[in-house]
């Protein structure tokens, strides 16, 4: 943690922006950077929150969530992106609607150099998979580009992703 | 390798269906098993996503609570998403159930032995160790039967492993565009 977490609320706004979309479901693989918002998923009776075993499972929770009416929406790092790849097959081949949020590492400050391979290559991978991206470095642009991403995915059952930059997050400290 | 006949078995699970069952097969032999059985806009055929069938269950049992889901999949493709059973287990879903056909082989590659031939791998000691609490090893008619009553009023995940003989049925094939297996199946529950 490098600042007070009161002072930041950006994950609040991203909170509130599943709310205003009706989001029933949350997969996630946890990661420092989204614990403030899964936190608040999982204390919320009306959504359920859904911890994976790795971030395909959560394309494909995505896809049986909407066949049952659910919008759901999918939290992780940026290293489950590659997790995800030939998943992401199924929400092209169906037009299902895919709402990811991505917090980014091996991209600013990162301490960790096995976070860089997969990190460097999260937005080429993305674009390849028909993803819409939408990239957040400063607190205050986060809620209007989730607001954007909520509605090319639900608008139109698209693929979308709100990357949420290392230098958003800030650097991860080690206590170790 | 004693043991069920796949086409035969899912007709079972499938006798006096009724319109508050959702289908889900696995690619491959279970989905075209499931098109066997006779089409239904409440199936959802997957040509694809190995790996992601028992979690395609997950979340439409969770958004469908008043309904059953049934997940039919093959051994080769339940090991690939064997993750999804902690998931499942995790969440507990009273609607929903698994059904795997193992006949120890990747049928639609050429017969090569899977992870569970000559019982080399457990799935039902798999699910169980995830927390699924009711666990079938179904291996002739009358464990069928009894599988198929359960189904028919679930109350908890319930994973249940076919023993399945290797043969060779013929391909049924269903529809395979993704957005119309899509469209229908919504509109045919009413989302």
């Amino acid at each position: 943690m490098n600042a007070p977490t009161a002072t930041i609320d950006w994950p609040e706004k991203l909170y509130g922006t599943l709310k205003r979309a009706g989001i029933r479901q949350v997969g996630y693989v946890p990661d420092a950077g989204h614990a403030r918002l899964i936190d608040r998923c999982r204390a919320d009776p009306d959504i359920h929150d859904v911890v994976l075993t790795t971030e395909e499972e959560g394309v494909a929770l995505a896809a049986g969530a909407w066949l049952g009416g659910n919008r759901a929406v999918l939290l992780m790092q940026s290293s489950g992106v590659g997790n995800c790849i030939n998943m992401l097959s199924l929400a092209r081949s169906c037009r299902f609607p895919l709402l990811m949020m991505i917090t980014m590492r091996g991209e600013w400050e990162e301490f960790n150099p096995w976070q860089q391979p997969m990190g460097s290559i999260v937005d080429p991978v993305l674009r390849l998979s028909e993803a819409e991206i939408y990239r957040a470095t400063r607190p205050d642009e986060v809620e209007g580009l989730a607001e954007r991403a909520v509605q090319h995915v639900f608008g139109d059952e698209r693929i979308a992703a709100l990357l949420l930059s290392q230098q958003l997050i800030g650097k991860k400290v080690w206590t170790k | 390798m004693s043991g069920l006949e796949r086409r035969a078995a899912m007709a079972i699970l499938l006798a006096d269906r009724k319109n508050d069952l959702l289908v889900i097969p696995g690619l491959g032999s279970t989905c075209w098993d499931l098109a066997a059985a006779g089409d239904n806009d409440r199936n959802f055929y997957l040509w694809g996503a190995m790996g992601g069938a028992a979690m395609i269950g997950l979340g439409l049992a969770l958004a469908q609570p008043d309904k059953r889901v049934l997940v039919v999949t093959g051994d080769g493709e339940m090991l690939m998403g064997l993750g999804s059973l902690a998931t499942i287990g995790i969440k507990q879903p009273p609607n929903l159930a698994v059904v795997v056909f193992d006949n120890g082989h990747y049928g639609e590659t050429g017969m090569q032995p899977s992870h569970t031939y000559k019982g080399g791998v457990d799935l039902l000691g798999v699910a169980r160790s995830c927390g699924i609490a009711t666990c079938l090893d179904v291996a002739d008619e009358a464990a069928l039967a009894d599988l198929a009553a359960r189904l028919k009023a679930l109350s908890g995940p319930l994973f249940a492993r076919l023993a399945i003989v290797i043969g060779d049925p013929p391909r049924v094939l269903p529809e395979r565009d993704g957005t119309v297996l899509k469209a229908r199946f919504r509109a045919a529950i009413g989302v």
